[in-house]
């Protein structure tokens, strides 16, 4: 069952037509890979999913009802937390507070769920240390880290994450491919946008790829790892040059 | 929660905090005799921190939703009038002998000039300043007219002219420590600036929705990405920061024992040397800026008067060239 349904979506920013009718599926459950060379429109897509960017014309359907036109509070209400690719990180309030803002229900950081917190310093226990630490202090691995806590601090229907291990040393990267796995072990929904094609092997069920705006291939992840020559057309590399 | 001794918490910058001290400091030399000097720091500081309650809405405004204010002298210039009108009717209460009848009365002067400005805000934030959002130079045509437009609708009801506003008797007159007299509206006047800063500090640091507003300055986009209607928190700040203009209002209509129709014009170019040398967003920074504008107004008021038309903006070419984005600047603006 898909969780996220976007037909033939299209979307403007300014006099620039970004998305060209993207036609993409979410299931539920499942990892879902976006991938892409850089301008293809894959964060313009989580932007109009989110409606940061209004679609201008196609439909986006977040468990059967249309998500445009909606503001970008109820969207994320309605169950979708989005990591996006600058992480959004507010530098000049602590790990804590920062957590807190993401919890919505916890007027106050102790009434955030401590066995959720604790299972969340289990995946990122750089973020118990840094507690009491300016989050614009952090490194940009732990800001990342951050990024996603915040994100999964609550339970949510669907994770909307933006090039998460940008720029990130490789022991980092190991790190948020763990965190993603054990967040897949629990049948979390995750749409990931990636350009680092063996986090995208290790962690999806399915994937699509996008060119000038639009999805040129959807299908199984396994199904484009093996095939060298569908990497090379698709996406002007193979996964055996990363390995 | 517990947390590792090791791991530092935040160091805060102490250098602008620092900066009054040292700038009270150095003025005792110049000024030579302390009695003078006492009186003029307390005049500094009582000056300060009303200009802080007014601006302390304007920067935030800014910061939430990057709006350009200039008609924030409305309110100002509303709060000072509803005050002479609140306490004219309440005369009794004004001229009695009894010190609490004579601060009762300023108290209702200013919940009523807090309500009037803040429903004024209200308006002002519905009709002026929606609109143009995310439009700079119109924000800045407009917000103007509308102050134009307040000033006018003052006159309307209140008349043209100069309308005094005299202290009730309990807070004429100083207090004698040594030689230096304080007088005793500028110790009121500094008390309740400071009970207004703890407050919002309180609020900012303590509170669910003081967080929202830190963040709001921040990102605002995140915020509402994060399932908060962020509109909403602008008008409730644009609102109190109306009502704290409001009060501003009449703090500084009783400081200067009257109240004309361009009040709120003649104390704009004051706030918006506060808001920039503090930091466009930052309270903290706002309330530091205004301190340091009032020591160098009233310091150089005295040592050269000349000098005084132009120290404020002085102040704030050396800041800026020491710190470009203000003393306390906001993280990801």
């Amino acid at each position: 069952m898909n969780l996220l349904e976007l037909k033939g979506v299209h979307t403007h920013i300014g006099a620039y037509h970004i998305l060209h009718g993207v036609d993409l599926d979410v299931p539920e459950g499942q990892v879902t890979m976006l991938l892409g060379r850089n301008g293809a429109g894959k964060t313009t897509t989580l932007r109009t999913i989110m409606g940061l960017w209004t679609a201008s014309q196609g439909t986006v359907s977040f468990e059967g009802q249309s998500l445009v036109g909606l503001p970008t509070p109820e969207i994320a209400q309605r169950g979708i937390a989005y990591v996006p690719e600058s992480m959004g990180i507010f530098g000049d309030l602590t790990v804590r507070e920062n957590m807190t803002l993401a919890a919505r229900s916890a007027a106050r950081a102790e009434a955030i769920d401590a066995t959720r917190l604790e299972w969340i310093f289990g995946l990122f226990p750089a973020l118990k240390k840094f507690w009491l630490y300016p989050a614009g202090k952090l490194s940009g691995g732990q800001k990342q880290m951050l990024a996603v806590a915040r994100a999964i601090v609550e339970p949510r229907r669907l994770l909307l994450i933006d090039e998460p291990s940008k720029g990130l040393a490789p022991s980092i990267i190991q790190n948020l491919i763990s965190a993603f796995r054990e967040l897949k072990a629990q049948k979390s929904s995750i749409l990931l946008v990636e350009q680092n094609f063996m986090m995208a092997k290790a962690l999806g069920d399915r994937v699509a790829v996008m060119d000038d705006g639009r999805v040129v291939h959807a299908g199984p992840m396994a199904e484009l790892a093996e095939d060298e020559a569908l990497q090379q057309r698709l996406l002007g590399l193979s996964l055996g040059a990363h390995q | 929660m517990s947390t590792p001794a090791a791991i530092p918490k935040a160091q805060f910058d102490w250098i602008p905090l620092a900066l009054v001290a040292a700038l009270a400091a150095a003025g005792l030399p110049l000024i030579g005799s302390p009695s003078t000097w006492l009186t003029l720091t307390v005049a500094g500081l009582a000056m300060g921190l009303i200009v802080f309650v007014i601006a302390s809405g304007l920067t935030l405004v800014f910061g939430l939703m990057d709006v350009l204010n200039f008609g924030h002298g409305v309110f100002i210039a509303f709060g000072a009038f509803v005050a002479t009108s609140v306490l004219g009717a309440m005369g009794v209460w004004t001229t009695s002998e009894s010190a609490w009848l004579n601060l009762g009365a300023i108290f209702v002067a200013m919940l009523a000039a807090m309500a009037v400005a803040g429903a004024i805000g209200w308006a002002f934030e519905r009709v002026i300043v929606r609109p143009v959002y995310g439009l700079h130079l119109k924000q800045i045509l407009i917000t103007m007219g509308g102050m134009i437009v307040g000033e006018e609708m003052i006159k309307v009801i209140w008349g043209p002219q100069q309308i005094p506003l005299p202290l009730p008797p309990a807070l004429r007159g100083a207090f004698l420590v040594g030689d230096a007299a304080i007088e005793k509206y500028r110790v009121l006047a500094v008390v309740l600036g400071l009970v207004v800063f703890a407050a919002l500090l309180w609020t900012l640091n303590r509170t669910k929705v003081g967080l929202l507003v830190r963040a709001g300055v921040q990102d605002r986009e995140m915020v509402e990405s994060l399932g908060y209607r962020i509109r909403r928190l602008f008008v409730g700040v644009f609102v109190a920061g109306s009502a704290l203009a409001g009060l501003g209002g009449v703090l500084w209509g009783l400081y200067q024992q009257s109240v004309v129709p361009q009040i709120g014009a003649q104390v704009n170019v004051l706030i918006f040397i506060v808001i920039i040398i503090g930091g466009l967003g930052s309270t903290f920074g706002c309330f530091v800026g205004a301190l340091l504008v009032g020591l160098v107004a009233n310091y150089t008021g005295f040592l050269a008067p000349k000098v005084a038309l132009f120290s404020n903006i002085a102040l704030m070419v050396a800041i800026l060239l020491w710190r470009p984005r203000g003393l306390y600047p906001v993280t990801s603006r």
